[in-house]
């Protein structure tokens, strides 16, 4: 441990003792650590470790209830993110903060000049300004084009874009909430390049990420979160990723998820030529695949390879350009969400806050709220309150939902219970075709478990059931058969028992079998 | 004696949990304490503009109080201005539910006028058991259709319904303008308005001391039904989803679009019913500025009791009652009654304000 | 010839409070927050101005007590709704309440008197170029004008200047857009925010000012008739771009100089239609353009800090 105490060098950040509640959740309790110049610090810790929460409190986002942050060995006080920016502290956060309406360089320079009575608040000299960033993107090999809108840049585009703000603003250290989460593996590769230039040239870098291999790879060291404490700091060429997961979530890990084998039988969903477009571009191409009764098909792929808009077509949310599904040979195209939930086909939103649930409604509310206006919960043309509650309770039991009451309002429920009456709704419906996108996203330990069994649970019971999930673990975990899915097609399929990580990883990445 | 112990045990119980308390703390504030310190408010502001024009503030809210309740006929006044309030006002909390801020029931309330005053006039040899309840629907259903114009619109082509349903007002306005001064201006072409209608048209009044008539009642009933459409419905089920989140909504199934022309398409009727009463139970006849502004003081009743439909009748009658009262006040103190334009305005602030130091906020 | 060029003249005439208004609003509505009390705020305008023309003999000096007037109004509008985060429609129905019942009540009081009018004031002059307002047809409109007017046609070029080249107008068009991001860039959303409110309810007093001291020469109960929610409308109709603004308010003017003209000659019919016609473009107009929508994202959405 002494290696980790190098005092000869004055680290370019320390927290210490850092403190945060939100109402009765502790999310940081007692946060101490120190990053150096010229490293990557990486903070690993699963969803709701507290990792964000103390990065937003150095960028000045929320105010620490307790706990010191020094910068360069100088005591500070952020309040604002102005005033992290002027210390040198950057952010690029999960979801970019990029206005879409505004250009590259417009992006880069807002905030930085001032508003009123001074020369530089004139913005007439677009082409200068375009040029000044462009070289400074240019000095970190970084290529972007200032001139055109945001809305028009890919993902990886406006991750740059987000880089070269941070570097215009002359950031010392700068922060990565879960970069990669929404890269393709080669646009990650191209990230940690520039990552790499950018601590040679003397910057701090905070790479927060749930991802045991990137950390392996990118970073110098390590700290581990989990349930707002830490639980340990790691030089990264000192540790190997059991040890790091067993930090992390603080026993052995499970991997597998203890299942019998399948036993698959009638196709229950066929889909075939499926295509998608969306204001001219295609998010669909040409994917065909079947689902069979008793067995969960999982779809793994990088977040925004098409996922959503296969499960919003499902659903019956969105209309494709061309293709068929068909469930038990019947046709689901052109059918409304309300008549394909009747046809039996449940869906777990990846949303569940926006997608899933009212959160103004109360429990029993939401319990009905795909078949409020059928009997027994409608009689003579009025809702029947009674046959709400008790239905309501009768679910909130079996579905070990945690509530007062079920006439409070889901919005002052955790998450995990918020996903458990989204479950229970889909699943009291004896699906035959279960479509689940994220459903453990933000869940802790205990939920996503339980979510798990139910899910294996319908299965035996002879549901088919297509799991979407970026977590590539939970898929292989689940799942009896794997479809990779990449920028709209569907690029690999391998039985579960015969797959492997490596092989997964290469097709996500686009590579062809 | 067992079973009321009982009961008695079992409120003990529900009174120690915190949660409960918790949530009857919660609705005492939201729906009792906030309105009434919002009105304290008001009169409180209201008198210091009082003082500071040299009023008598006692003398001048003694007037208002006497307005109100200082004879049957008073009473009466205060009950029949409240009439067009509550319609409009439980049309205004349907669309509010449902996310539909509909500005429109001004344009709406001219609509029904317009339309009921043609019936009235048109078919004046009808016997009054069929004459009114058609006059009142097809009033009903031209405001309907006016407010549905403006949801048809958001849901077909995701117009902003505040901006449309204002432009619609004065679309409505000026069309009752056009008809006033041409196709139906009165057969001496002397003023902007029309004939006066037959007897058998007009709506009777309850009391015959007092011009309160069974608009009313019908103001009140037109409450309750809404309130069971809202609460008790699988409509109004879908209102209310739609209102909070479209999102979950449609993916429950739910039809967004035509929930929220529904809302609007309501809206407007109860507003077009309000202004086919106000003709056939209040002025006669249809002209230009028929309405002393009841579309924007609706809003203020739906807002003042958490836009809950039945409520409105509470919340019509103080907004009836202030307009009433302030009319006598201006006679008997000389205080101008456009007083209680501010009052109301300071009504509906402090209450949106009170409602941001709610400690549990509704998740918005 | 002659009509033609006192019509445009008077259009630019009537359009003067409109440009003052849509450009306060267009920069609102570009920071992010929606108005509807405009209406209000011109009449607590236009009866300050009123009445210090009045009791001092000072047009400039009423406009710009009316710039201060309704700009306070305008900070209480943007504590509602900015900091305390209150429904805008709502908070701006309540001010054209407050606005309408406050400036009758006050004027009752002032000047003692029922409803009318309680006397005429000095009315802005003319300033005449010479040979200029000469040109036919543009001549009389562009160069046979009052202060206000003036200023007003400056106006647009300069508030298109500030939003589209400046850090300032930046600024503001992020804010709207996605307040996030521009409170993460460093910015004070709350402070933009109350800035674009003030400057749009000052705007909104001008406009009002411009009515009793340039166009009626006194105050009349609820004499902005609509002009607020004309000034909306405009802004919607020029997709939120200062410049249009000019367009739109010339187009809603013509039509209210056509309509003095035709109550002149006394045809009523084509009076009333032409009363709603600038209503019914607008409608048309949002229809016909509805999928180009230029809408700032975040438009009357409370911005709260922790999300």
């Amino acid at each position: 441990m002494t290696l980790l105490n190098n005092d000869q060098v004055v680290p370019r950040l320390e927290v210490r003792n850092i403190c945060k509640s939100f109402g009765s959740l502790k999310a940081n309790d007692h946060i101490s650590f120190r990053v150096l110049p010229g490293e990557v610090h990486c903070l690993l810790g699963e969803n709701g470790a507290g990792k964000t929460t103390v990065m937003n409190i150095v960028y000045g986002l929320y105010r620490a209830d307790e706990g010191q942050i020094f910068l360069d060995g100088r005591p500070i006080v952020i309040r604002s993110p102005h005033e992290a920016i002027a210390l040198g502290i950057g952010m690029v956060h999960q979801h970019f903060m990029l206005v879409p309406t505004l250009t590259v360089a417009e992006n880069i320079i807002l905030g930085t000049r001032p508003l009123f009575f001074s020369r530089s608040s004139l913005l007439t000299n677009t082409w200068e300004i375009e040029q000044e960033v462009k070289s400074i993107a240019e000095r970190y090999s970084l290529k972007i084009n200032p001139s055109a809108l945001v809305s028009s840049l890919s993902v990886g585009e406006q991750q740059r874009v987000e880089i070269v703000k941070a570097l215009y603003r002359g950031v010392r250290l700068l922060i990565l909430d879960e970069p990669t989460a929404v890269l393709t593996p080669q646009e990650t590769l191209e990230l940690f390049d520039t990552l790499r230039i950018l601590v040679r040239e003397g910057l701090s870098v905070i790479f927060i990420s749930h991802k045991l291999n990137e950390i392996m790879a990118i970073g110098d060291r390590v700290t581990i979160l989990r349930d707002g404490k830490v639980v340990g700091e790691k030089l990264v060429c000192q540790t190997n990723t059991q040890e790091l997961a067993e930090l992390m979530v603080g026993r052995e890990v499970k991997l597998t998820v203890e299942k019998k084998p399948a036993s698959p039988g009638e196709e229950v969903l066929v889909v075939k030529d499926l295509n998608i477009e969306d204001h001219g571009v295609k998010t669909l191409r040409g994917v065909s695949f079947s689902v069979r009764s008793g067995e969960i098909v999982g779809i793994a792929g990088v977040d925004g390879n098409g996922q959503r808009e296969l499960a919003l077509a499902l659903a019956g949310m969105i209309k494709p350009s061309a293709g068929t599904i068909k469930l038990c040979g019947m046709d689901l195209i052109g059918k409304s969400p309300a008549q394909i939930f009747r046809a039996g086909v449940c869906h777990i939103p990846e949303d569940r806050q926006k997608m899933g649930l009212v959160m103004d409604f109360s429990v029993a509310e939401n319990f009905v709220l795909k078949k409020f206006s059928s009997r027994p919960f409608v009689r003579h043309g009025l809702l029947h309150p009674k046959e709400i509650f008790s239905y309501a309770s009768r679910l909130t039991k079996e579905f070990d939902v945690r509530t007062p009451s079920v006439k409070k309002t889901v919005d002052k429920l955790s998450g995990g219970n918020q996903q458990k009456i989204v479950l229970g709704r889909e699943i009291d419906q004896k699906p035959k075709l279960l479509i689940a996108m994220q459903p453990t996203r933000g869940l802790d330990v205990g939920a996503t478990e339980y979510i798990h069994q139910q899910l294996l649970a319908q299965r035996d019971r002879g549901a088919a059931i297509l799991l979407i999930s970026t977590e590539l673990e939970e898929v292989m975990a689940l799942s009896d058969r794997i479809l990779v899915m990449y920028e709209g097609q569907i690029v690999g399929e391998t039985l579960a028992e015969r797959s492997n990580v490596e092989q997964i990883g290469l097709w996500m990445a686009g590579v062809r079998a | 004696m067992l079973k009321i112990l009982k009961i008695g045990t079992s409120w003990q119980n529900l009174w120690q949990s915190e949660e409960f308390r918790s949530d009857v703390r919660h609705e005492l504030w939201r729906n009792i304490v906030v309105p009434v310190l919002a009105i304290i408010f008001a009169l409180g502001v209201g008198a210091l503009i009082l003082s500071a024009t040299g009023y008598n503030v006692v003398k001048a809210y003694g007037a208002l109080w006497q307005g109100v309740f200082g004879s049957k006929v008073n009473v009466g006044e205060a009950f029949l201005r409240s009439t067009p309030l509550i319609l409009i006002g439980t049309g205004i909390a349907l669309a509010f539910r449902c996310g539909f801020w509909n500005i429109g029931a001004e344009g709406q309330f001219y609509a029904g006028a317009a339309a009921g005053t043609y019936v009235a006039l048109t078919f004046a040899n009808l016997p009054p058991w069929a004459g009114i309840p058609i006059a009142l629907l097809v009033g009903f259903f031209t405001g309907a259709i006016w407010g549905a114009l403006a949801g048809l619109l958001k849901v077909k082509f995701c117009l902003n319904e505040v901006v449309t349903t204002i432009m619609l007002n004065y679309i409505a306005i000026g069309l009752v303008g056009y008809l006033v001064t041409g196709p139906m201006q009165e057969a001496m072409r002397e003023n902007p308005q029309t004939d006066e209608i037959v007897r058998s048209f007009v709506i009777g009044r309850i009391f015959p001391t007092s011009r309160v008539h069974y608009g009313f009642i019908i103001a009140v009933v037109v409450a309750i039904i809404a309130t069971i459409v809202l609460f008790r419905t699988p409509l109004g089920y879908s209102m209310r989803a739609v209102g909070y989140n479209p999102d979950a909504a449609k993916h429950a199934g739910i039809n967004v679009a035509s929930s929220m022309a529904t809302a609007a398409f309501l809206s407007g009727g109860t507003a077009g019913l309000a202004g086919a009463i106000e003709v056939l139970g209040v002025t006669g006849r249809l002209f230009e500025n028929l309405s002393p502004g009841y579309g924007f003081e609706g809003i203020a009743v739906s807002l003042l009791v958490n836009n809950h439909p039945l409520a409105t009748i509470v919340s019509g009658l103080l907004f009836g009652a202030l307009g009433a009262g302030s009319q006598v006040m201006q006679l008997n103190a000389k205080v101008p009654a456009v007083l209680t334009f501010i009052i109301q305005g300071l009504i509906i602030a402090f209450i949106i304000s009170f409602r941001y130091l709610d400690k549990n906020p509704s998740g918005k | 010839m002659e009509l033609v060029g006192s019509l445009l003249q008077a259009a630019l005439r009537m359009a003067t409070p409109l440009i003052y208004a849509a450009i306060g609003e267009t920069y609102n509505e570009r920071a992010g927050l929606l108005n509807l009390g405009i209406e209000g705020l011109m009449l607590i305008g236009a009866l300050t101005a009123y009445t210090i023309a009045f009791f001092y003999q000072s047009i400039l000096l009423g406009v710009l007590g009316a710039a201060v007037v309704a700009g306070l109004f305008g900070l209480l509008f943007a504590f509602a709704t900015v900091t305390l985060k209150a429904n805008q429609v709502i908070i701006g129905t309540a001010l054209n309440l407050i606005g309408l019942g406050m400036t009758s009540y006050v004027h009752r009081m002032l000047f003692n008197t029922l409803a009318g009018s309680a006397g005429n004031v000095q009315v802005l002059p003319t300033l005449r170029v010479p040979v200029l307002k000469d040109i036919p047809i543009i001549g009389p409109a562009l160069f046979e004008q009052n202060l206000l007017v003036y200023l007003a046609l400056l106006l647009t070029p300069i508030a298109g200047f500030v939003l589209y080249k400046t850090s300032l107008g930046l600024a503001l068009r992020a804010v709207g857009e996605h307040p996030k991001a521009t409170a993460t860039a460093g910015l004070s959303v709350t402070r933009l925010r109350y800035g674009a409110m003030v400057f749009a309810a000052m705007m909104a007093g001008i406009g009002g000012a411009y009515l009793p001291v340039a166009h009626a020469n006194t105050f009349v109960e609820n004499m902005v008739a609509g002009r607020g929610f004309i000034a909306l409308a405009i802004v919607v109709f020029s997709r939120w771009n200062p410049v249009n603004v000019l367009w739109a308010s010339l187009l809603f003017g013509f039509t209210f100089a056509l309509q003095f003209r035709l109550q002149i000659v006394n045809l009523r019919v084509a009076y009333q239609f032409l009363q709603i016609l600038p209503y019914v473009v607008t409608l048309l107009a949002m229809v016909v353009l509805r999928g180009q929508t230029a809408q700032p994202k975040a438009l009357a959405v409370p911005y709260t800090e922790q999300v």
